[in-house]
């Protein structure tokens, strides 16, 4: 079994109203020099089989085609047992 | 243009909570042949328009619409949208049509974080189209809008395409038929309610004409929608 951790978060280009809130919300608790605050998702998935390099590409397809909206999100990750 | 009947098959999806609505828009208000089409059939049957109904189709979970996409029903969608059949997807159904790429861009998180829930206003940009011909072009519609993720994004060219095409059917305004930032309730670029695809057969808008077809209601001016459908619907061969 092997783990695929997947990091999805919202393109730079794309306005990310959760961020700036969260960010204010930090400011607010007394955090200071905050520069910006991005919010996205982490994945978790848990297949079988050993060929890293198979599996990179199941990962990217299941990334590319329902994990992240590539219009909105960019994603990276990283195969490991 | 003389009206015809149009079979319209709704969408249902675990989750959607729009379907009745649309079907007692479509059967009660306007006696048209509708019916359901739960979302594991993977035919339509003999359907005309197709209508993607609003509500939170798996939760909203993922991403509004990112499920829903891959349900047989929608499978057999995007078929019968590639042979020029008519679809109309309202508020989430228009989430589901871009993540299905019926339609190009994303609908994301409204720009003041909160639902918004209240009438607004719309500009009809063309009635080049079988979803706005029975409008007058400028005309304002008043029509509900109740959503979390109604924040229309695209890429620059993307929109710029849009513009060039003809293809943005509805614009937030004010009651007079202003497009500003003020009366954009979700932070849509370039104020974009309601876009159609390059075929201009598929057209998916954030507000809700079903919830806009009798004065009871409120407004009756989302009927008009219905009866350009009505007015321009050809009947397909299945």
């Amino acid at each position: 079994m092997m783990k695929a951790k997947i990091v999805v978060m919202p393109k730079k280009a794309v306005l990310d109203p959760q961020g700036k809130t969260v960010k204010n919300a930090l400011e607010s608790m007394g955090f200071k020099g905050i520069k910006s605050v991005r919010v996205g998702k982490f994945i978790v998935v848990e297949l079988a089989g050993s060929d890293q390099a198979a599996l990179k590409k199941k990962i990217d397809k299941a990334c590319h085609d329902l994990l992240s909206n590539p219009v909105i999100e960019e994603y990276r990750f990283e195969i490991s047992h | 243009m003389a009206e015809r009947t149009v079979r319209f098959g709704i969408l249902q999806f675990p989750g959607s909570n729009c379907d009745q609505d649309a079907y007692h828009a479509l059967a009660d208000v306007l006696g048209q042949p509708a019916r359901y089409i739960w979302h594991k059939d993977g035919t339509l049957g003999g359907v005309d328009c197709v209508v993607v109904p609003g509500g939170f189709s798996y939760g909203d979970y993922l991403r509004t619409g990112a499920i829903a996409r891959f349900s047989p029903a929608m499978k057999a969608v995007v078929e019968h949208a590639n042979a020029g059949g008519q679809v109309i997807g309202i508020c989430n159904g228009f989430q589901i049509l871009c993540e299905a790429h019926l339609l190009p861009g994303a609908l994301i998180r409204n720009r003041g974080l909160k639902f918004i829930c209240e009438h607004v206003h719309v500009r009809v940009e063309t009635t080049d189209s079988p979803f706005t011909n029975a409008c007058q072009k400028g005309r304002v519609l008043r029509l509900p809008i109740a959503h979390g993720e109604g924040n229309y994004f695209a890429e620059p060219n993307t929109i710029e395409q849009l513009n060039s095409d003809d293809r943005i059917l509805l614009r937030y305004c004010t009651n007079e038929g202003e497009i500003t930032e003020a009366v954009n309730p979700n932070g849509s670029l370039d104020s974009i309610a309601g876009i159609c695809n390059e075929a201009r057969n598929v057209f998916g808008l954030m507000p809700h004409p079903e919830r806009a077809s009798e004065k009871i209601l409120g407004s009756e001016d989302g009927r008009l929608i219905f009866e350009s459908i009505l007015r321009a619907t050809v009947h397909t061969s299945s």
